[in-house]
């Protein structure tokens, strides 16, 4: 028996949805909100929205970190692949997002530029080590689990003596988005699924705002009956109408998260203001480099613009990532915009709320 | 002889070498060792026809080399179309530079692999590419076989069919990721590559209506195109296909739909319900089979549908091209 299996045992998956099927009641909406892309996509790859009442609906929140990466970012990426001189590395769900060229870094690759997808930011030491004259930029994106590694990358770096690496941090936070959310009167939410991921890093106080604006907010974990039991949770404290921060993933996330980590992050980071794709910019919400290591401050070196300015577009990302509208409500989901011609990044990640939908569910038909 | 120059290429006395003490060391039959321009074969009556190239980084991998996969590539879809492969031919685009040791293991794999298929190897071609022009091996190997079963009709597909699956997926994916060494993983995960023939052949005689190897694009892909094709639907229980745990693993921490990893030993059969059984128990017999499982059925509406472990629905979509690990 593997770990993961210890969660979606047949008895277990059952005796769980007994107990939701008894608890939820008829006349209620249950609208809980999926902060994480992570979670969207487990509830989707499970078919847990097919084994669960009606009433219980599942929003996609604005979680996943390519989702939430702005246009203008985007293209000031793909700006910077294009120097000769440069190496630009990412994870993979970067390379298929589009810019406001509508090309993704995937072409600049096709076309020449040097682009490589890492699986860690640590993988840059090696490259840098091996290519002296070349200059090695991570294009870090990601919220509170993602920016340590980022931020080891930086410290690495300076301890090890190497110049030719820097990152453009596009790092954002968790707890702005929550308060953003909160002050959004269009939002109709009873409940969040917090990211279990997350919350191993930044510990369960961030999501306090949410219990005290009368929201459920229970932390899990990824498997099915992590994200059953966290349903029951949200139903119970919807109808008991006492709501609370609980924490559903005990066997990875503490109560304090880790230290260690948070402390690498803001050694090498501080917060600054942000842009949000679909949500505009969003005070003290992102990451960027402290100036003690500002050599390895991509935006500095190359003089790149943080804050430039975005072109519109039809695409509804921003209200789609607030939970105010689902992908299939979109005008261009599924038709001007599908995972192999996608217009907004909620297509393009493989987290997306969009690319789930489009993925898992059928074509358009929820 | 230690490196390929480009003059064995070219024509002359470097390429003769080239071929006698390469490929006809291996590759032992009266008809290439002819050396005539065209090879002189017998065809039969309904000659079932296929090519497929070949690349692949690395060339080397646990469970096989490019040497291998690309003779056990054609003879398999032979196979699956229903063809006992008979007669082979092997171009070879080769680097300059390339290491005539490493280029002798490869060439003899495939010298096996036809053995294996009972093929022949009776045509071949062989070009030098200059340095930095390519980065490793192309080969192509075309083959042709006799046609004992119309196993590629589309329209054969009915509603009620059972689905097979000839092997535990993404084996081959996986561990060719794994051997290029750029995730920071290690692991002892064999690529299932094998020769199917002598698998599929049992099946001759039984209702078969379909037969595809799932390679790129996976199981994903190879149903979706029976679908899409076929004007029916394919229902797929996740708790009976075969995958290992380790390969589980490792497709969850990467964030791979394991349903869209690459194959080359697995085969999708489908055939009529009460002849399922007796499929499955023949394709266990082989040992590229022995994990073999019935794990769905054909519908009379659309769409390919996954009941997943936990007892839900969803759909499984044609796959996007290339996997990339996920962020997070």
């Amino acid at each position: 028996m593997t770990i993961n299996k210890l969660f979606s045992g047949k008895k277990l998956i059952d005796s769980l949805r007994d107990a939701i099927f008894k608890e939820t009641l008829p006349d209620k909406t249950y609208r809980i909100m999926e902060v994480c892309g992570t979670h969207t996509m487990a509830a989707a790859k499970y078919g847990i929205p097919s084994i669960i009442p009606s009433n219980i609906q599942l929003v996609s929140g604005p979680g996943c970190p390519v989702c939430v990466t702005s246009q203008a970012d985007i293209d000031n990426c793909i700006e910077l692949a294009a120097d000769k001189r440069v190496t630009v590395a990412t994870f993979g769900d970067m390379m298929r997002v589009v810019g406001s060229g509508g090309n993704s870094l995937y072409q600049a690759k096709a076309a020449g530029a040097d682009v490589r997808t890492v699986y860690s930011p640590l993988d840059l030491i090696k490259m840098a080590r091996e290519q002296k004259s070349r200059s090695f930029v991570f294009i870090a994106v990601g919220f509170e689990t993602t920016a340590p590694m980022a931020a080891g990358l930086v410290k690495t770096a300076h301890a090890e003596g190497i110049r030719n690496i820097s990152i453009l941090s596009l790092c954002k936070t968790m707890p702005q988005v929550f308060d953003m959310l909160l002050k959004d009167n269009e939002i109709k939410i009873n409940g969040f699924f917090c990211p279990g991921n997350v919350t191993v890093i930044t510990g369960l106080s961030i999501y306090k705002p949410l219990m005290d604006a009368g929201m459920a907010a229970v932390v899990t974990g990824f498997e099915p009956a992590d994200l059953l039991s966290a349903i029951l949770e949200v139903i119970r404290q919807v109808n008991s109408e006492k709501f609370s921060v609980v924490n559903n993933y005990r066997r990875a996330a503490h109560e304090l998260g880790n230290v260690k980590a948070n402390t690498l992050t803001y050694e090498v980071f501080e917060p600054s203001d942000a842009r949000w794709r679909g949500f505009g910019l969003l005070p003290s919400s992102g990451l960027s480099v402290r100036e003690k290591y500002e050599a390895y401050d991509a935006f500095k070196l190359f003089g790149i613009n943080r804050f430039r300015e975005e072109k519109p577009t039809p695409c509804r990302c921003g209200d789609i990532l607030k939970g105010r509208i689902t992908p299939k409500e979109c005008p261009m989901f599924g038709k001007t915009c599908t995972p192999e011609n996608a217009a907004g990044p909620c297509m393009v990640s493989s987290e997306g709320s969009c690319a789930a939908y489009y993925k898992y569910s059928a074509r358009g038909g929820g | 002889m230690a490196e390929i120059t480009l003059s064995a290429g070219g024509g002359g006395k470097a390429m003769a070498r080239l071929i006698n003490g390469v490929f006809l060391k291996y590759f032992k039959n009266s008809e290439l060792r002819e050396m005539r321009d065209a090879a002189y074969i017998l065809t039969p009556e309904k000659t079932a026809f296929s090519t497929d190239s070949f690349i692949i980084k690395p060339e080397f991998f646990p469970g096989g080399n490019i040497g291998k996969l690309s003779v056990a590539g054609t003879t398999n879809d032979l196979a699956c179309s229903g063809a006992v492969p008979l007669y082979l031919s092997c171009g070879m685009v080769i680097p300059e530079g390339y290491d005539t040791e490493k280029l002798e293991k490869i060439v003899s794999s495939m010298a096996e692999a036809a053995g294996e298929a009972e093929a022949e190897i009776v045509t071949g071609d062989t070009k030098v590419a200059p340095r930095g022009d390519l980065q490793g091996l192309i080969i192509n190997v075309s083959g042709i076989g006799r046609t004992e079963a119309e196993w590629n009709n589309y329209s054969a597909v009915k509603a009620g069919d059972c689905v097979i699956i000839s092997s535990d997926i993404a084996r081959h994916g996986v561990s060719v990721l794994l051997a290029r060494e750029e995730l920071g993983f290690s692991g002892g995960i064999e690529s299932d590559c094998n020769v199917l023939c002598k698998m599929l052949q049992t099946l001759y005689g039984l209702r078969v209506h379909f037969v595809r190897d799932a390679t790129r694009g996976g199981v994903a892909a190879v149903l979706n195109e029976i679908s899409e094709r076929s004007g029916l639907g394919i229902t797929v229980r996740e708790n009976d296909i075969p995958l290992r745990d380790d390969v589980a693993h490792f497709c969850d921490a990467l964030g791979f739909d394991p349903l869209a990893v690459a194959n080359e030993g697995a085969v999708i059969i489908i055939t009529e319900k009460d002849d399922a059984e007796a499929a499955l128990e023949r394709v266990r017999k082989h040992p590229a089979g022995r994990n073999a499982a019935i794990c769905g059925y054909v519908r009379q509406d659309a769409g390919v549908i996954m009941e997943t472990s936990v007892g839900g629905r969803r759909y499984i979509e044609m796959p996007l091209g290339e996997i990339l690990p996920r962020i997070c």
